[in-house]
């Protein structure tokens, strides 16, 4: 095995015990970077090429200068006896939503494209704090306003490693990507609607969105910001505590950082888990999707491959000691993505009026006549279509005449589904359960664009992650075998509020009585070659 | 597309784009107005919901418990400790300036 393929507390470990050195883990990540990435996305790319087809263009950015300061400071403290931190010598990759100083911080825009951050967002400064070493920003939907990275405006976007020719899945596809591709052990990501879990389900990886105000949102370009939440990708959930850990707690830059201590994640993975409460749902094992050709709704079950792997996990949990409670109603799941096109909407249109040519960011090189015509031009071109489609939804369905029927009704939707998760994770109710197993998403990897383009059939792919968001509670993506295609079948589980701690221990435990499955020691497509 | 799915005609359709301070190509205009009516259509799924009354709306999923709230800080500025790195940001700059065309005067009512 290969350094860049060691989980991060691996990673951590060997360099606090003086088995390898920062550098080398360094150099093991930016060789297996250079084997299987491909060139980075760029704004003007020509065309895609078969070559391009084949590799995993997971980074924008690859900050190598950075990352070497960073391993050196590792090294140097280690030979001098100190601790360089809880992520000490491990490779890390950042989503490029967010803003670290000196990088260009593109959100894989054409309108951020030339923007260099003047400062570091919260859990980006922890990791590094932390002696992580970055190396690089990672593509992205273009806003993230996307579920296959396919929308970035930065070309070659990433490719499944399992697959090359699907799609990693969005928004966070280039952090899962990575992770995936062993490029780097962890990434921070965000999940708006199922940005961090559909991806690391698609690619095979665990993700989480902590609960609503666990983690910090400075410094992240910001989207929904009543539903953004940064949280860890990686390879199992030992790592994704680890990044936790590091990443979560109140912020003063953010007062939407909730002032509550945090749990001891790490600690908290080997407790027994005999007598927990694991739910089961009817309504996560279908999605209710127009149907293209009548626009009647039709309810559809999730496949086979997925259904099954998630009823297997449930009798996984059973013989460990849970009880599974069967027949969940989780009645409003459903409304979730129709209550997103309003809300999400609504905020990004509020969120991109910032973006204007003066400040920051493109202008357009034409002349325009007055302040007006240079707005109108410099977002014309600087935006891409999901961007443009956002804003204008969003200012339709907030406007003074339709509110009531669109904004303020899907605010009092949103009540509904936070209310399901209420009444089933209730201590007091009928159900009183500790987690929700459900599949993660209604299919596994889409071909590369298959679905771009049809913004409704996108969106619905998050219907099995959103009403988390919605609702502001955590949830975690974690791998539970393959379908018949040979593509990465996602588990979820979704928990009460701040109960991260045991979404992590549900999932350890998983790891731990399926890890001599034969499907564990199956390897990405990318790698099976090198 | 059936008349039913046109709630965004194209008049309304560029009165939002001039609202939201863009200008679109043709083909791109087309691309988008059929996506939005085909997200409204989505979302007039709401109106069938039967919403008990007394519903209350929910900005944030989160309820946020006086415990878990930060505390408001004083109303204080502090400087950036590198305003060139900000200003360095703004496409045409001279000097501490950042430069745009006019200005259109308006008269508020």
């Amino acid at each position: 095995m290969e350094i860049c393929d060691l989980s991060a507390s691996e990673i951590r470990e060997k360099i606090i015990k003086k088995e390898i050195s920062a550098v080398e883990v360094l150099d093991a990540s930016l060789a297996r970077i250079r084997a299987v990435d491909g060139r980075p996305g760029t704004l003007d790319y020509a065309s895609i090429t078969d070559e391009d087809r084949k590799k995993v263009h997971a980074f924008i950015t690859v900050t190598e200068t950075i990352a070497r300061k960073q391993a050196a400071t590792v090294d140097r403290q280690i030979a001098a006896g100190e601790d360089p931190g809880p992520l000490a010598g491990v490779p890390v990759t950042i989503k490029d939503v967010f803003c670290v100083k000196g990088t260009l911080s593109t959100i894989g825009s054409r309108i951020l494209a030339n923007f260099t951050a003047p400062y570091t967002a919260t859990p980006v400064e922890r990791m590094l704090q932390s002696g992580a070493l970055m190396l690089g920003k990672v593509n992205l939907d273009e806003f993230t306003y996307g579920s296959s990275t396919d929308s970035s405006a930065f070309q070659p976007s990433t490719r499944n490693p399992w697959e090359p020719n699907r799609v990693p899945g969005g928004s966070s596809g280039g952090s899962t990507a990575s992770v995936a591709a062993g490029e780097a052990p962890l990434s921070l990501g965000t999940d708006t609607a199922g940005s961090i879990r559909q991806p690391a389900a698609f690619c095979g990886v665990v993700g989480m969105k902590p609960t609503y105000g666990r983690v910090s949102r400075y410094g992240l370009i910001a989207f929904g910001s009543s539903l953004d939440c940064p949280g860890p990708v990686a390879r199992n959930a030992k790592d994704a505590a680890l990044m936790l850990q590091t990443i979560a707690g109140v912020d003063p830059k953010d007062a939407t950082s909730v002032n509550l201590p945090t749990e001891k994640y790490l600690s908290m993975l080997d407790k027994d888990i005999k007598g927990m409460r694991i739910g089961l749902s009817p309504d996560y094992f279908q999605i209710t999707i127009p149907d293209p050709d009548t626009g009647e709704y039709v309810q559809r079950p999730v496949p086979t491959a997925i259904r099954e792997a998630v009823l297997k996990a449930a009798e996984v949990y059973r013989a460990l000691g849970a009880e599974i409670v069967e027949d969940v109603p989780m009645p409003n799941t459903r409304y979730g993505i129709p209550v997103y096109f309003v809300i999400s909407r609504v905020e990004a249109a509020s969120n991109l009026h910032r973006f204007d040519g003066v400040k920051y960011g493109y202008r357009t090189p034409s002349k325009s006549n007055d302040l007006k015509e240079l707005y109108r031009k410099s977002r014309g071109e600087g935006f891409g279509k999901q961007p443009k489609l956002r804003i204008l939804m969003g200012m339709y369905v907030s406007a003074a005449q339709y509110s009531e029927q669109y904004y303020q009704r899907a605010l009092k939707v949103r009540t509904m589904i936070r209310q399901d998760f209420d009444d089933v994770f209730n201590p007091q109710g009928a159900y009183r359960l500790d987690a929700l197993l459900t599949p993660t998403t209604p299919t596994t990897a889409f071909p590369m664009e298959n679905v771009y383009g049809d913004s409704v059939m996108m969106q619905y792919s998050d219907q099995l992650t959103v009403p988390a968001n919605h609702a502001g509670t955590p949830g975690i993506s974690f791998p539970g075998g393959f379908d018949e295609n040979g593509l990465p079948v996602g588990l979820q589980l979704l928990g009460p509020d701040f109960s991260e701690g045991v979404l992590l221990q549900l999932t350890h435990v998983y790891e731990t009585a399926t890890a001599e499955k034969e499907w564990r020691k199956i390897k990405p497509a990318v790698l099976r070659e090198i | 597309m059936p008349e039913k799915e046109q709630k965004i005609t194209q008049d309304l359709f560029d009165h939002l784009v001039e609202l939201a301070a863009l200008e679109l190509g043709s083909k791109e205009s087309e691309y988008i107005r059929t996506e939005l009516n085909k997200q409204l259509d989505a979302i007039e799924e709401l109106a069938a919901i039967d919403i008990p009354i007394g519903t209350e709306p929910a900005s944030h999923g989160v309820p946020y418990t006086e415990k878990m709230s930060q505390d408001l800080r004083p109303d204080t500025w502090n400087a950036c400790d590198d305003n060139d790195a900000i200003l360095s940001q703004a496409p045409k700059h001279k000097g501490r300036y950042i430069i745009v065309p006019d200005i259109p005067h308006t008269t508020l009512e």
